[in-house]
């Protein structure tokens, strides 16, 4: 077992969130090393940003990620925390530009997977063009974390006369998905220890912001995004109607989801629209630019199968299901937690 | 063999089902139970209740494993939770259901240790890992889970794996039947008969309703596809006047059923009489360890100290599993009980007919 003195320790130690020589050592050889930046590596207490354009606005949201397991098929917790903040960010349709990453991590956390977090998180970055321009880390005692968690907070810029909001919509608008869900909670799901059953699903986990440039230039009148994670997207089909007090209804057919995720769903008695999704959006735009901002998405590379899904109508703010054969149910919110039945 | 599953949900086809479903629906009406919380979900599901001919009701039965466990049998999976340096391992369903005072979610937010695992054989891994605590695995459900209760106790015992065990609540499907037919207040004329319990334990078992009731049942799976053309052929059996036992889900059952898993559950367990919620004591109805296995008593082992059973006030989850009441007939339905706020299991868990009914309300 290293000691807390040990220069080269392979695991996290609670000195490395000392303040001292070993927390400047971690930040140096993992953090600087691989988020690099000009900003970042200036090393002040506080990012100094460029400050928007007149008329411009900024978008700010933060989200803190505590998945197990850390690394999954198609993702990890790193690629996580950078895609679910700059997707929240770009919802309001502002270009996401800075991150800050704060890591609590538990004392004896292999360094290497952490190294494996950021580069995965600098890729991630990379790809959607937003720098990591401050951080912070803790360490905790052993037993009283998961590994690691991470919280990301980002600053984006809304160009000017764009206002986004899911109380925007109205009757007559039209619902589009950028691709088929599910994946994400159900690549999950079959990599948690105690059920062990095996897909070839991956996650989703993709920054999805050059998709929503591309469907706010096609469709200028553009409402809404949102993108269904936790909950999936029965939860974000109500929220989106009760902001805008209107109803939502979704045509069960058009939806498109993977059959093995259908199959899994099937088996663990999941409703597919209450699993959760980390790189898709849901998207209101009104009918006569739904084309276009179909054809936005299919031209993106995370939006190939994106789809036309259902339409607004006047109501009081619930979302409805049409089956197939025609039958129209509510599609209710998730309460508690999906748990996997018994056969 | 890969199955292309969407032909099972292809509207035209289910169309043509339905057409045939009215073309044979009788003119007194008919009362058909499934007795599978799957069929349950299905059939809500797909809404196919308001597409019946007048007079042909769908009842559910007693067909969510987690609804019919009676709350004494919730309360000793919650006091073997509390005993010292113990793991709880079970399905989902489970951790979610309200005993007299607590459930196993509220057990585990307070420091108990309750694992969901997907497959019995998962408990033997956790007690590999785990070789200082007791392991123990919640035995809930019918004939579909007990042959792997059986095989993961079969695998413990040839390993030496001593720090694992089950809770015994198993039970089986047909001694069940014999009761619900038999009920005063419910007319059954026919049965949709579960699709993967009869995989387990085929025909045989269910040819009593026929010859001894003149009841007819069919064996079915759990797409659209399937359930209508279940429901079609139990139509033409009360059409033509006779009764069978027939299987619409040949893909997934064979008539004499599986007599490897069949002779495994017997090695393992012998039957038992079994505490039925809503049901009560029905001869025969459920399974316990076999004396060469009793050592894999948790009960036994860990000796629970188990609380004094209450039920709760206004539930009308009981006269619901026997299908004497659908669950928008119960007073709490929708009001009173919710998925988020539960009074009686048959809302809780996913396969409960309250559930069902409630997620897939129509507008």
């Amino acid at each position: 077992m290293a000691s807390a003195f040990e220069p080269n320790a392979s695991t996290v130690l609670l000195a490395h969130g000392s303040g001292g020589t070993m927390m400047k050592r971690i930040i140096d050889e993992v953090f600087y090393s691989i988020y690099g930046g000009e900003i970042l590596l200036k090393g002040d207490d506080a990012a100094c940003l460029p400050a928007p354009a007149p008329g411009e606005r900024l978008a700010f949201s933060t989200d803190s990620f505590v998945v197990t397991p850390h690394f999954f098929p198609g993702g990890d917790i790193g690629r996580l925390a950078v895609c679910g903040t700059v997707n929240d960010v770009a919802t309001s349709g502002a270009k996401p530009l800075y991150l800050s990453c704060g890591f609590i991590l538990e004392e004896g956390f292999p360094l290497s997977d952490l190294r494996r977090i950021c580069e995965s998180m600098a890729a991630a970055a990379k790809e959607a063009g937003v720098q990591i321009v401050t951080g912070d880390t803790k360490v905790v005692n052993r037993g009283h974390g998961d590994g690691v968690f991470i919280n990301t907070s980002g600053v984006g810029v809304i160009p000017a006369g764009r206002e986004l909001s899911g109380a925007n919509c109205q009757p007559g608008d039209v619902v589009l998905v950028s691709g088929a869900i599910g994946d994400h909670g159900i690549a999950i799901i079959s990599t948690r220890e105690d059920l062990a059953f095996q897909t070839s699903i991956q996650s989703d986990a993709a920054p999805l912001n050059q998709l929503i440039a591309n469907v706010c230039k096609a469709a200028p009148h553009v409402r809404c995004f949102r993108d269904p994670t936790r909950g999936g997207m029965a939860s974000t089909c109500n929220e989106i109607a009760q902001q805008s007090g209107v109803d939502i209804h979704i045509q069960e057919d058009a939806v498109p989801v993977h059959e093995q995720v259908m199959g899994a769903c099937d088996m663990l008695g999941y409703d597919v629209f209450q699993v959760a999704n980390e790189g898709k959006m849901i998207c209101v735009v009104p009918a006569d630019e739904a084309q276009a901002a179909l054809a936005a998405m299919q031209a993106s590379p995370y939006g190939q199968e994106a789809a036309i899904v259902g339409e607004v109508r006047e109501g009081t703010g619930k979302a409805f299901l049409r089956t197939a054969f025609g039958a129209v149910r509510v599609l209710d919110m998730l309460v508690g937690e999906q748990l996997p039945r018994i056969c | 063999m890969t199955l292309d599953l969407k032909r099972f949900k292809d509207p035209a086809l289910v169309k043509g089902l339905i057409e045939t479903i009215h073309r044979l629906a009788p003119a007194d009406g008919a009362n058909i139970m499934e007795v599978c919380g799957t069929h349950t979900m299905a059939i809500a599901r797909s809404g196919f209740r308001s597409v019946m001919p007048q007079g042909v009701k769908l009842l559910s039965g007693p067909g969510c494993p987690v609804c019919v466990t009676a709350n004494h049998e919730i309360d000793t999976a919650i006091a073997l939770s509390r005993c010292p340096n113990t793991i709880i391992t079970t399905f989902g369903d489970m951790i979610r259901v309200p005993g007299s005072t607590s459930s196993l979610l509220k057990e585990k937010a307070a420091g108990a240790d309750v694992r969901v695992v997907y497959s019995p054989l998962d408990a033997l891994r956790v007690a590999r890992e785990n070789p200082a605590s007791t392991v123990v695995f919640l035995g809930v459900g019918f004939e579909t889970t007990t042959p792997l209760v059986a095989a993961a106790i079969k695998r413990a015992a040839t390993e030496g794996l001593d720090n694992c065990c089950i809770f015994c609540a198993h039970k089986n499907v047909p001694n069940t039947l014999d009761v619900l037919v038999n009920d005063p207040q419910v007319r059954i004329d026919a049965l949709i008969l579960p699709g993967h319990v009869s995989t387990i334990i085929g025909v045989e078992p269910y040819r009593f309703l026929a010859d001894k009731y003149g009841i007819p049942g069919v064996i079915t799976g759990f797409e659209p596809v399937d359930v209508l053309q279940g429901i079609a052929m139990i139509l033409q059996q009360l059409h033509d006047g006779r009764a069978s036992i027939e299987i619409a889900y040949a893909r997934g059952v064979m008539p004499q059923g599986n007599p490897t898993a069949v002779a495994l559950m017997n090695e393992i367990f012998e039957t038992c009489d079994a505490n039925w919620r809503g049901l009560g004591m029905i001869p025969n109805s459920g399974y316990k360890l076999r004396p060469a296995f009793a050592r894999f008593d948790a009960v036994e082992r860990l000796q629970p100290q188990v609380e004094p059973t209450k039920e709760p006030k206004g539930c009308s989850c009981g006269t619901i599993l026997r299908g004497a009441m659908t669950p928008e007939e119960c007073k709490l339905f929708g009001r009173a009980c919710t998925p988020e706020h539960p009074v009686g299991p048959c809302m809780v868990s996913s396969e409960g007919s309250c559930a069902a009914y409630y997620k897939y309300r129509r507008v």
